[in-house]
């Protein structure tokens, strides 16, 4: 049964190269991968994640914003009552920013340099499973 | 726990209805109860198939329908059904980005789904998400297909309402879609049409649609003409598609459409459930040997199947 991720682009950052190509890999690791496209509100984000069922959110941001845009999807999330997605990270996220992002509930980040058998490797060691 | 999901879904629950469609992708047997729950307390949306070419516009397409429907307080369902990677199994499902702002709104309910690499699979998958949204409370349900054959004629079978979307300036697609789709689509809509070539495209279809002699009890398909990027055309595309609807009702054909597709779909779960019973009486071991004897030309297939049948009646 394949794992179903959704890949997101919160906020106003025009830039989605990274997110496809991580997309692209998930798909080729045998994931069915649901992409929204760009500039998502965190509300939008998170209705995606309920209506198609999805064991992971990966988040990518490259405008700078992460700090604010993250922990409001983890904040709706929980509003939701929802606890078994997997939400990960990524983009261009400051060293520093990491523990704090972790400490809201994303569960890991992956910045430039990271390979996609890392991020595969995450994901299938800590989706839910179903 | 899956019937609390199917209560759920008649509750309006949308992360009831969500999981549910999961477990029916998953092939989860124990949710069979819900599923029976809620095909007794359906069958009042009008579904609808939406096919044609890729980048035809069916995701735009549906996106304006389905603003337009929220707009008369209807609310919508959408299944988008795209291609499985024959490979890895894998999938890239992308319609939602023409969808993005009607995708918070509660009386809209979006699900891509994967063809999981068999194309009667999609049909079983859809026909029970479709359950799923009808028993939701959706007033209609889209079915998005990519139109490029066969499998896709499987999957308009679940539907009310088959509505095929070309653009100008393909002429030899019309004719690719000539053999199977034609005779199903019951709306045709011509979009992009803003573009050279509409014309031409229209007479094309028209003719071809003349000499479909298929005789379909009271209605004649008509073709559209839309610019679902300028929401040009979708009023006089939704009032076909209802007038198809209504007259479906006034004939007493819909009684008629829905015996034909559970015929269907019963005949589909038997085919299914039969083969697997046949494989497991069988033994994987033998089957192999067969296959083998087969392949190196020992044994006609034909020979093969009467085999495994022979066994089954031994």
């Amino acid at each position: 049964m394949p794992i179903r991720v959704l890949v997101a682009k919160p906020g106003l950052d025009g830039h989605d190269r990274g997110a496809k190509v991580v997309a692209k890999a998930l798909r080729d690791a045998g994931m069915e991968v649901i992409y929204t496209g760009l500039r998502q509100t965190p509300k939008q984000i998170v209705e995606a994640a309920v209506q198609e069922d999805v064991d992971v959110i990966g988040l990518s941001c490259l405008s700078g914003a992460h700090m604010t845009l993250f922990p409001k999807v983890m904040e709706l999330l929980r509003q939701k009552g929802i606890k078994d997605i997997l939400v990960t990270g990524g983009g261009i996220i400051p060293a520093e920013d990491i523990a704090g992002l972790k400490k809201v509930g994303i569960s890991e980040v992956f910045g430039p340099g990271t390979t996609s058998d890392q991020i595969i490797d995450f994901i299938r060691k800590n989706a839910r499973k179903r | 726990m899956p019937t609390d999901l199917a209560e759920g879904v008649l509750a309006g629950d949308r992360r009831a209805a969500a999981r549910l469609i999961t477990r029916i992708e998953d092939g989860d047997e124990s949710i069979r109860p819900a599923l029976a729950r809620l095909h007794i307390c359906g069958g009042k949306a009008h579904i609808i198939g939406i096919t044609g070419t890729p980048g035809a516009g069916k995701s735009t397409l549906i996106h304006k329908l389905a603003k337009c429907w929220r707009k008369a307080k209807k609310t919508v369902g959408i299944i988008a059904v795209d291609p499985s990677s024959p490979f890895t199994g894998g999938a890239l499902l992308g319609d939602r980005i023409r969808m993005q702002d009607i995708a918070t709104d509660p009386g809209i309910f979006i699900r891509s789904m994967s063809s999981r690499g068999n194309s009667g699979g999609v049909a079983r998958a859809t026909a029970d998400a479709v359950r799923v949204l009808d028993a939701l409370g959706m007033d209609i349900v889209i079915v998005e297909t990519v139109g490029a054959g066969q499998s896709e004629v499987a999957v308009m079978d679940i539907v009310q309402t088959v509505v095929v979307v070309v653009v100008p300036g393909l002429g030899d697609d019309i004719q690719a879609i000539k053999a199977g789709i034609l005779e199903i689509g019951d709306i045709f809509v011509i979009n992009k049409a803003d573009r050279d070539g509409v014309e031409a495209a229209q007479r094309e279809l028209e003719m071809m649609l003349e000499f479909d002699d298929s005789s379909r009890k009271g209605w004649r398909p008509q073709v559209v003409r839309t610019v679902a990027t300028k929401s040009e055309g979708i009023e006089e595309l939704i009032e076909k598609i209802e007038g198809h609807r209504d007259m479906m009702k006034k004939e007493g054909l819909l009684e008629e459409s829905e015996r034909r597709r559970c015929r269907r779909e019963v005949l589909e779960l038997l085919k299914h459930k039969a083969v697997l019973s046949l494989l497991a009486e069988y033994g994987p071991d033998d089957f192999d040997a067969l296959v083998k004897a087969v392949a190196e030309r020992k044994m006609h297939p034909h020979d093969a199947v009467e085999r495994i049948m022979e066994r089954k009646k031994g």
